[in-house]
């Protein structure tokens, strides 16, 4: 396996970013749930909502890195029938990840920064505010974070629901093929 | 004879209906505040006020008692100087915006004391409970404005018991209190 993705495996950069993206965003939505119910004594009551906010910030850096990563390697061809439906919803389906995943960070940056604070990202870096100071903010920010969310783990759901009917009924490469087979 | 006339046209004055002056809580021009504060763990104040409100109150000089006062409160308006604060106080947690989105004070007596303060009692609604307060209230002055018009302003404070209005979130036992803090400028109608 090489760092580049060729015309029938995927490069070792490419399985690394989606597999370190799909274990942050499980993770993420994980913690999420859990540290909203929080009592406001839990020793995680500061240390969750942080470590949320660090690791949200990273996954949109790597999104970014990512993106820019498969335009210069381009992925190997998708194994269903040419032109066939399946193919352009595999292609919707893959699309709408990207821009969830995006809009999913930006909402939650939104919760935050809403009083102009910035994020803080572990103790390396701080992002500052930009849009602030609309009415509600934290609140739409808020709701809009935890739909996308929920959004976000459906249609993850679907896509490792479609690899694996790839695998077992299409009887095709194209889960192994993440695994740099 | 001119005396006589004025004894008679003052006790005719004072056997009337005292007047009272009518005015309209300053909220345009953000000369009244309502700032709460409550103690975070014990160990300092925190500080917050809700930024929209509105209001009028009636003051009548030759017979304070008569006057009366009405706010309200528009819950959502918190503002601690920290958005997700702010977000998790207007949730079911604590005020419940989205159920209970006005909040209420309206006044039942006011009594003058010897020492220039006041007690004004009535009634608050806050989270849907509606219960009885005492505010501690002072004048602080008033008078005509610059610009034409004539103002007249109290400061009052006031503390509520949390549970009592059914906002049941455990702080912690120094935070079950939140202190209150009223500073209206009225301007008169």
């Amino acid at each position: 396996m090489g760092l580049r993705s060729d015309s029938r495996r995927y490069g070792w950069v490419a399985i690394a970013l989606h597999w370190a993206m799909a274990a942050a965003i499980v993770g993420l939505f994980g913690l999420g749930l859990w540290m909203t119910g929080l009592d406001y004594y839990s020793p995680w009551y500061q240390k969750a909502p942080w470590l949320h906010k660090s690791v949200g910030i990273l996954v949109l850096l790597v999104l970014l890195l990512r993106v820019l990563w498969r335009v210069l390697d381009r992925p190997p061809a998708p194994l269903g029938e040419p032109g066939s439906g399946m193919v352009y919803a595999a292609r919707l389906a893959h699309a709408s990840l990207y821009l969830l995943i995006l809009a999913v960070a930006i909402s939650g940056y939104l919760i935050s920064t809403a009083d102009g604070r910035a994020i803080e990202v572990f103790t390396w870096f701080d992002v500052p505010a930009t849009l602030h100071g609309y009415a509600n903010q934290e609140d739409l920010a808020g709701e809009l974070h935890e739909w996308l969310a929920w959004g976000l783990i459906a249609l993850s759901v679907l896509h490792a629901l479609a690899a694996l009917k790839h695998h077992f009924i299409d009887r095709d490469r194209t889960l192994i093929r993440m695994f740099g087979r | 004879m001119k005396r006589l006339l004025a004894a008679t046209l003052l006790s005719l004055a004072a056997a009337l209906p005292a007047q009272a002056a009518e005015y309209l809580i300053d909220t345009d021009h953000a000369h009244a505040f309502i700032q709460f504060r409550i103690k975070h763990l014990g160990y300092s104040w925190l500080y917050g006020r809700f930024n929209r409100f509105e209001g009028e109150f009636s003051y009548s000089e030759s017979d304070p008692a008569k006057s009366k006062v009405t706010v309200r409160i528009d819950p959502a308006s918190v503002d601690s100087n920290h958005a997700e604060r702010d977000k998790h106080l207007r949730s079911k947690d604590f005020l419940d915006v989205e159920h209970y989105p006005e909040a209420v004070f309206q006044s039942t007596s006011f009594e003058q004391n010897a020492d220039g303060g006041a007690l004004l009692k009535g009634e608050l609604t806050l989270h849907g409970v509606t219960r009885p307060i005492e505010i501690e209230v002072q004048q602080i002055g008033h008078g005509p404005d610059p610009w034409g018009g004539e103002r007249r302003g109290f400061h009052g404070t006031t503390v509520l018991t949390l549970t009592d209005y059914g906002i049941t979130k455990n702080l912690g036992p120094a935070s079950a209190q939140v202190e209150l803090e009223l500073s209206v400028e009225g301007i008169k109608k």
